[in-house]
């Protein structure tokens, strides 16, 4: 196991020169608007011209208790001068609201870190309250790291002064002075804010006045406060991208957005039946304010009124898209079985939490890709594919409307909980550069004088026909079919001969075959992951790579069918290892259609994976490298977070695991 | 419904091709006949008519009408149905479910589809048992029902279709049974309404809970013991001897004597279609002490859900311009280079090679 050094890092860069990349964790109540911090840090960021990621994780409950260890949300920003994967593994900067955001983020902090403290909050309730004995500030506990304490309290209070609000309301723009220090920090330009603070309190002047005001104030204390020690200001000069018009993106944003753009290459109105649960809620807010765009929202009673509306609509000739995350999944099981059946075209998006059952709703985990692919009564078959980013989900929305609509099948679209709030920019693309994909809609008899709802096409697909068309009344329904004119048909040859077409149908889906995002199509060790864990897998192959090892990254969109060359590509390595927040289950698809002896690390911590923690697992299958004998990776031991902020060195398991479970070390 | 030019055609119109498979002498087949009836009399297009439904003896239903069919799953229809008009409000829907699918696995979507009012004529056939399982006791069985899945009897206490309907928020609640010569005009009140319209239909399933309706519904002495509402008239029954009458002491109604014809001097209430109070009487009025309240009880039509989206809709599309590379585009962006104005393709993963030289995106530093 690894451990984490107690003294400052060794490979430490010359003092002044502007490093690469920064992590910044802003911590705090869950009433002190971290989210809204992180994010307007974001967007300056971004307008600076850094490459970026972020990793908002916050409790579940809305309003824990103040002070309270479990009310603590935060939100982590990776930022840099060079691409960016990930949010980060360990903090370089952590800002603590309070003693709880302090205790609960430590562990994460690299050593040598700096913490900034509001010592406004340290107080005797407070400390207690984050079961703190002694006020750890003052009694040298975190002596390995450098700390900035003072009273951010106190100074909010006096920089809005002038705006007459009481102490409790002063206090409110606490997070705005944090953020007015961090910008100063990062030489980071203060205007955009305040353009947002104005447009957001428009109706109250005085409040956007008092929270620039407090903006202001942070900013001047980094600059003019006579402090010698740890607060630098830090230049990042901008990562070299492409060139283009850019934005920042969340994956709710962006799923939404591709939704819209693939029902318009398919011309057609879209219909989205939704029911709030999280973290899949916002794609439904999205979607509700873009009415001109042919957007239908509707909030259903429950899950499986919102899949069987979205179904309904999509017999009425739109496209049909629902929404949820697992728990709400399970419940539109019954409904996709009618929509394989009545063979109509319809999305489901499922933004994956931890499970099972109510399991971890704000936490991210990618354990619903046996539901995804197998989770339906009857030989159920159904395309699965899977957004690896926020950025990349836009496109994968628009392949799973295409496949819906080509071949008359429901699709399922995998993100998950870190792809849906995380944000990350964007090359805007140009919706001109997307192949169309209209739909014709049956409009005469497609037999002579007869009409056959289940003639397929060169697809396999059927015809889609809109009720309202006159002369084509037919009917169709869940009960199996006749092979073409749909009417019911419980014969055994029949049966056999449609439960063919189905599954024929999916299995001859034409997919794109698989690339290798990083590195060659043959050699030692293939890294093969699907989903939100493209970024750590891509650094950390791309570390082993210049370390001379011969790694490879391929991370498959399609899960269901798989490319037809991926067995191919992975019979070209010596080793398959597949990384994923869950036990397995992308590693069993694979041995199952490919016969191949893929491997599993594994992960189920609710968050996502390290980049050295995957760096260590690739480092165990090099051990005859030079440097690396017996499989010990000189991994950097800064970068591997401790078992309380979610890595999993082995420790967090229980005494009885899986014989199946191969864990890292 | 929906106005749109009445078509020509006849009974034999709406008829399928396939042979209809329910038991010899089910109520479903009197059910069929009327409605195949009154679709001719509504001049209504089997091109733009839907029958939605879910799953039970009932719900092979559109199977054997020629119009558009959509047999769904097991309680859902109103889900579905409500998919179909808001995906195309000129459809004219039918949907038709049973206490089982209904009232049991779908009373949430049923709830629903009545609050929100979608635009559909709901046909519950109430035959107070699960046929299609094989004669379980169904949540509309009356107490000491004896069944498969209740040997002893049930000892769970029916639920009302009507008082449910209505307790929902439905704007049209109406009774018929399936061998009444009055259900093609119940129908057609159900198909001009506009708005969610609810008709229970009690029908005789001859298997597993035969006659069980004969006390009001067999022809012999029935108008003693059917009181079917006719807006605007009083309301009598037994060849008018006897009417209902509202007993302000007690808030409740009273079955009265009418003497020589004479109902208003016996203070026999006129129906007011309109008037929901007395709807909520009507519905939860005991046959027995009694007689059994038929035809349109309550109908007094709302906007529609339907109505309702389409209308914010072309609110919230008036003047907007639905330009999807200027909807990529919002927010606050930033430009990259001197092509920003035609910006295509997506970011890309650059292809390393080993010991290519890469940021590691983090790095340790000292002393920031």
């Amino acid at each position: 196991m690894a451990t984490q050094a107690a003294d400052r890092p060794a490979e430490t860069q010359a003092s002044g020169a502007a490093p690469e990349a920064v992590v910044v964790r802003f911590a705090g109540d869950s009433g002190d608007g971290m989210q809204l911090t992180g994010g307007q840090f974001t967007l300056s960021t971004a307008l600076a011209g850094n490459d970026l990621a972020t990793f908002p994780d916050f409790p579940a409950e809305i309003r824990a208790p103040q002070g309270t260890l479990f009310g603590v949300s935060a939100f982590q920003i990776n930022f840099g001068s060079t691409q960016i994967d990930t949010a980060g593994d360990a903090p370089d900067v952590l800002v603590a609201m309070n003693p709880a955001a302090l205790k609960v983020n430590l562990a994460a902090l690299k050593p040598g870190g700096l913490i900034i403290a509001d010592t406004g909050e340290f107080t005797k309730r407070n400390l207690d309250k984050a079961k703190y004995e002694s006020n750890p500030l003052e009694d040298g506990s975190l002596a390995k790291w450098d700390v900035l304490a003072f009273d951010i309290s106190a100074l909010t209070i006096e920089a809005v002064k002038p705006f007459g609000l009481g102490n409790k309301d002063a206090l409110r723009s606490k997070n705005m002075w944090t953020l007015g220090l961090a910008l100063w920090m990062f030489d980071r330009d203060r205007q955009p804010i305040v353009d947002w603070l104005k447009a957001k309190f428009k109706a109250k002047p005085e409040i956007a006045d008092a929270n620039i005001a407090a903006l202001n104030a942070g900013h001047a204390y980094g600059e003019t406060a006579e402090i010698s020690g740890p607060l630098k200001k830090v230049s990042i000069p901008p990562v070299e991208s492409d060139p283009g018009l850019y934005r920042t993106i969340t994956g709710a944003e962006s799923v939404s957005l591709g939704l819209v753009a693939g029902a318009q290459l398919a011309e057609l109105p879209m219909f989205f039946g939704g029911y709030p649960i999280t973290p899949a809620s916002a794609i439904l807010h999205h979607l509700a304010r873009l009415k001109e765009f042919g957007v239908t929202t509707f909030q259903a009673e429950d899950e499986i009124a919102a899949i069987c509306a979205a179904i309904g609509a999509s017999y009425a000739g739109q496209l049909g898209v629902t929404s949820s995350s697992g728990p709400g999944i399970a419940l539109k099981g019954e409904a996709m079985g009618l929509a394989i059946m009545t063979e109509l075209p319809l999305v489901i998006v499922n933004s994956q939490r931890g499970g099972p059952s109510t399991g971890l709703p704000t936490k991210t985990e990618q354990s619903d890709l046996y539901q995804a692919v197998y989770g339906r009564n009857g030989d159920a078959p159904m395309p699965v594919i899977a957004a690896r980013s926020p950025a990349d989900a836009f496109d994968v929305a628009i392949e799973a409307c295409r496949i819906a609509v080509e071949y008359m099948t429901p699709v399922m679209l995998l993100t998950d909980g870190y792809i849906a709030n995380a944000a990350e920019p964007w090359k805007v693309p140009d919706p001109e550069s997307y192949a169309k994909f209209p739909v014709r809609f049956l409009k005469e008899k497609n037999a002579g004088d007869t009409l056959l709802p289940y003639r397929r096409d060169e697809k396999g697909a059927r015809p889609w026909i809109k009720p309202g068309t006159p002369g084509l009344m037919h009917r169709i329904g869940g009960i199996e079919k006749h092979v073409e004119t749909g009417n019911i048909d419980y014969s055994p040859a029949n049966h056999q001969a449609m439960t063919d077409a189905r599954k024929a149908k999916i299995d001859e889906i034409a997919v794109p075959d698989q690339d290798v995002a990083l590195g060659e199509s043959t050699g030692r060790l293939a890294v093969v992951g699907w989903g939100s864990t493209f970024g750590p897998i891509h650094q950390a192959v791309r570390r082993a790579r210049r370390r001379g090892l011969s790694v490879s990254h391929i991370h498959v969109r399609h899960i269901w069918p798989l490319p037809k060359n991926l067995g191919e590509l992975l019979a070209g390595f010596d080793r398959v290892l597949v990384p994923e927040m869950n036990t397995g289950q992308f590693k069993t698809v694979l041995r199952d259609q490919l016969l191949i002896d893929a491997e599993s690390l594994t992960k189920t911590s609710g968050q996502p994976f390290a980049i050295a923690e995957l760096e260590e697992a690739i480092g165990k299958y090099f051990d005859d490298i030079p440097d690396n004998e017996g499989g010990e990776v000189p991994a950097d031991a800064q970068q591997l977070p401790v078992s309380a902020s979610g890595h999993d060195d082995g420790s967090l398991r229980p005494e009885r695991r899986s014989p199946q479970s191969k864990v890292n070390p | 419904m929906n106005d749109m030019t009445p078509i020509q055609t006849t009974l034999k119109d709406w008829e399928s091709d396939q042979e209809v498979r329910w038991c010899p002498g089910c109520g479903d087949y009197a059910i069929l006949k009327a409605v195949q009836r009154t679709l001719p009399q509504l001049g209504a297009d089997p091109a733009k008519t839907v029958f939605v439904s879910g799953i039970g003896c009932s719900s092979r239903f559109p199977y054997y009408i020629e119009s558009y069919g959509f047999h769904t799953i097991h309680g859902r229809a109103p889900a579905f149905a409500t998919g179909i008009k808001l995906a195309n409000p000129e459809l004219d829907v039918w949907l038709v479910t049973g206490d089982g699918d209904g009232l049991s696995i779908g009373g949430n979507h049923l709830m629903h589809i009545l609050r929100r009012n979608v635009n559909v004529q709901i046909m519950l056939f109430n035959n107070e048992i699960y046929g299609l399982t094989k004669g379980q006791y169904s949540p509309t069985s009356r107490i000491g029902t004896t069944t498969p899945s209740t040997p002893q009897g049930s000892v769970d206490r029916p639920a009302n279709p009507c008082a449910f309907a209505l307790g929902a928020g439905a704007r049209f609640v109406a009774r018929g049974f399936d061998v009444s010569k009055n259900l093609p005009d119940v129908l057609k009140a159900a198909h001009a309404h506009q708005g969610a319209a609810f008709v229970e239909i009690f029908q005789n399933c001859v298997v597993y809970n035969k006659d069980v309706f004969n006390d009001f519904a067999q022809p012999k002495g029935a108008d003693d013991r059917q009181l079917w509402l006719v807006d605007g008239e009083p309301m009598l029954f037994a060849g008018g001897a006897k009417g209902i009458k509202l007993d302000l002491d007690t808030l409740s109604l009273q079955v009265v004597d009418v003497v020589d014809g004479d109902w208003q001097a016996a203070g026999v209430i006129v129906h007011n279609a309109k008037n929901r109070a007395i709807a909520h009487m009507l519905v939860e009025m005991p046959f027995g002490p009694f007689p059994m309240a038929l035809g349109v009880l309550y109908d007094d039509p709302r906007p529609t859900f339907e109505g309702a989206v389409v209308e914010q809709t072309a609110k919230a599309t008036e003047g907007r311009e639905a330009s999807l590379a200027k909807l990529l585009g919002k927010g606050q962006t930033w430009t990259v280079g001197g092509t920003a104005q035609d910006p295509i393709g997506t970011r890309t993963f650059p292809q390393g090679e080993p010991g290519a030289a890469q940021g590691d995106g983090v790095r340790n530093r000292n002393g920031l």
